[in-house]
């Protein structure tokens, strides 16, 4: 009896699950992506950064300064997508994206979206734009470029967004994706 | 165009028409010289590292036009020693002089102090990234000698990785529709991001380790010392001096026209004895530093009009 009992609340969970799954996450994924989408779990609040080449998706994990983020953070690579081939997803409980930040995804993203969800439902949907001028967010690869060794800000500029290729304001070194560091 | 105030930081900021107007205006310098020009003006001559050619030739362009020079040709006598920032030092000297040269071996140390100092400031070096005077006054030498900087074959020989006479050079010339021969074992060879830009401003080149190969098509060999002190690993560099070497054998299968160039100092690369051969430009190249310089430093205090 016991035992007949407990199967039936199962169910009833697993069909509640069911009902809500699909509607939380179809606010921030088509529908054909719900698969995908199931290998990490919805968010209530925070952020989810999607189309992130697989490739820079610890990057974008790095220019958020996850590893230090106190809420819940999952990320996923090498996931297939149409769009960009292989892609990757960040999501972030509880935390709101900043323009600033948004700046800085898009220098090894440059084709994310970014969701802003509130009670998990996407609130806002942001395209990063992919900038001409980098300022201050990443450090010159050459060791003796000015900006290593006083105290100056970095500047760089976007010579060529596929692949990213950027060129130092001062020492006017070239760096690709593979040689880019967050400051 | 406005030169007045500017600074002279890297020949890429110059275009095709800047770079001919710099090079009329140094010629007008050299065939009319005004000696009282600079009467009044300071240039403040910052030398952080070594330097022979660069610093006596701006000096001297100078002193020809009755200015003054303030300054240093070793860092261990300035404040730096005592923790001075440059930007602090910039913003120090600014106040004493009307212009400021300066050669620091951090790359980027001359775009950085042009950003601190509200007086021109010219670049005399910064470690391998740029050198422009230097570019501009071999310009002027290729123009004054052949005639033309138009549609040249230029062979560079010896250290493109490192030699920022060369990378500089490639990129003021490229404006010219010339053909470019790189001369140099594998690993000096010009850096891709050069022969990038190269590809995309659909100039032609050749890259070879061998010194005769394209020795009969060159109008122009420009000749570079393999630098030691570029080196990180001084295995590495006793690998290749010595490597290339212009002698007499060399000039048997040359155009009669050849220039051979060089940046100077030399080691070993151009044997003595091609100095005295009509070949040889080199000893030029130097004298051509004055005129140069002398026309930068009136364009920049603006005491030769910008407009022509």
């Amino acid at each position: 009896m016991a035992k007949r009992k407990s199967k039936k609340s199962s169910r009833k969970t697993k069909s509640k699950a069911a009902k809500i799954r699909p509607k939380k996450i179809s606010a921030f994924a088509p529908q054909d992506e719900l698969k995908r989408e199931l290998k990490i779990s919805a968010i209530d609040e925070g952020t989810v950064i999607d189309h992130i080449p697989s490739d820079s998706t610890f990057k974008v994990a790095e220019i958020l300064n996850l590893e230090n983020h106190k809420g819940i953070v999952s990320i996923a690579t090498n996931l297939q997508s149409k769009r960009i081939g292989k892609k990757g997803i960040v999501k972030v409980g509880g935390k709101s994206l900043t323009q600033e930040e948004v700046n800085k995804i898009a220098i090894v993203a440059p084709d994310a979206t970014v969701n802003i969800i509130k009670n998990y439902y996407v609130k806002e949907k942001i395209k990063v734009k992919s900038p001409d001028v980098i300022d201050n967010v990443v450090k010159c690869s050459n060791p003796v470029c000015v900006t290593n060794n006083e105290k100056v800000n970095t500047r760089f500029y976007v010579v060529k967004k596929d692949p990213l290729k950027i060129k130092c304001h001062y020492c006017e070194r070239g760096m690709g994706k593979e040689d880019i560091e967050i400051i | 165009m406005e030169f007045k105030n500017r600074d002279i930081i890297s020949i890429n900021d110059f275009s095709k028409e800047e770079l001919l107007y710099i090079l009329k205006v140094a010629k007008q310098v050299e065939q009319k010289p005004k000696n009282n020009l600079l009467k009044g003006k300071i240039l403040a001559a910052l030398f952080f590292e070594p330097s022979t050619r660069t610093r006596l030739s701006f000096i001297s362009a100078m002193e020809q036009l009755s200015g003054t020079v303030i300054g240093f040709s070793t860092a261990t006598v300035t404040s730096i020693q005592k923790g001075e920032s440059l930007w602090d030092t910039i913003k120090m000297t600014q106040q004493y002089a009307d212009v400021i040269v300066i050669r620091n071996p951090l790359e980027g140390s001359a775009r950085l102090a042009a950003e601190a100092a509200s007086i021109p400031v010219i670049n005399g070096g910064d470690g391998s990234n740029q050198h422009p005077t230097q570019t501009m006054l071999d310009l002027y030498t290729i123009q004054k000698t052949k005639g033309t900087l138009e549609n040249l074959h230029v062979g560079f020989v010896g250290d493109l990785k490192y030699g920022r006479t060369v990378h500089s050079l490639v990129i003021a010339l490229s404006h010219f529709n010339p053909t470019f021969y790189f001369i140099a074992p594998d690993e000096l060879q010009i850096p891709e991001n050069y022969l990038d830009e190269l590809f995309q401003k659909k100039v032609k080149y050749y890259k070879t380790s061998d010194l005769m190969r394209f020795s009969k098509e060159l109008d122009v060999l420009y000749v570079t010392r393999i630098q030691k002190e570029r080196f990180p690993d001084l295995v590495e560099y006793e690998k290749f001096k010595g490597i290339y070497r212009i002698d007499q054998g060399y000039l048997q299968n040359v155009k009669k026209e050849l220039k051979i160039m060089h940046a100077l100092p030399r080691v070993d690369e151009i044997d003595k004895s091609i100095d005295k051969t009509p070949h040889a430009i080199y000893f030029e190249q130097a004298a051509n530093g004055i005129p140069v310089r002398k026309a930068l430093l009136a364009l920049v205090l603006g005491k030769i009009s910008s407009r022509n």
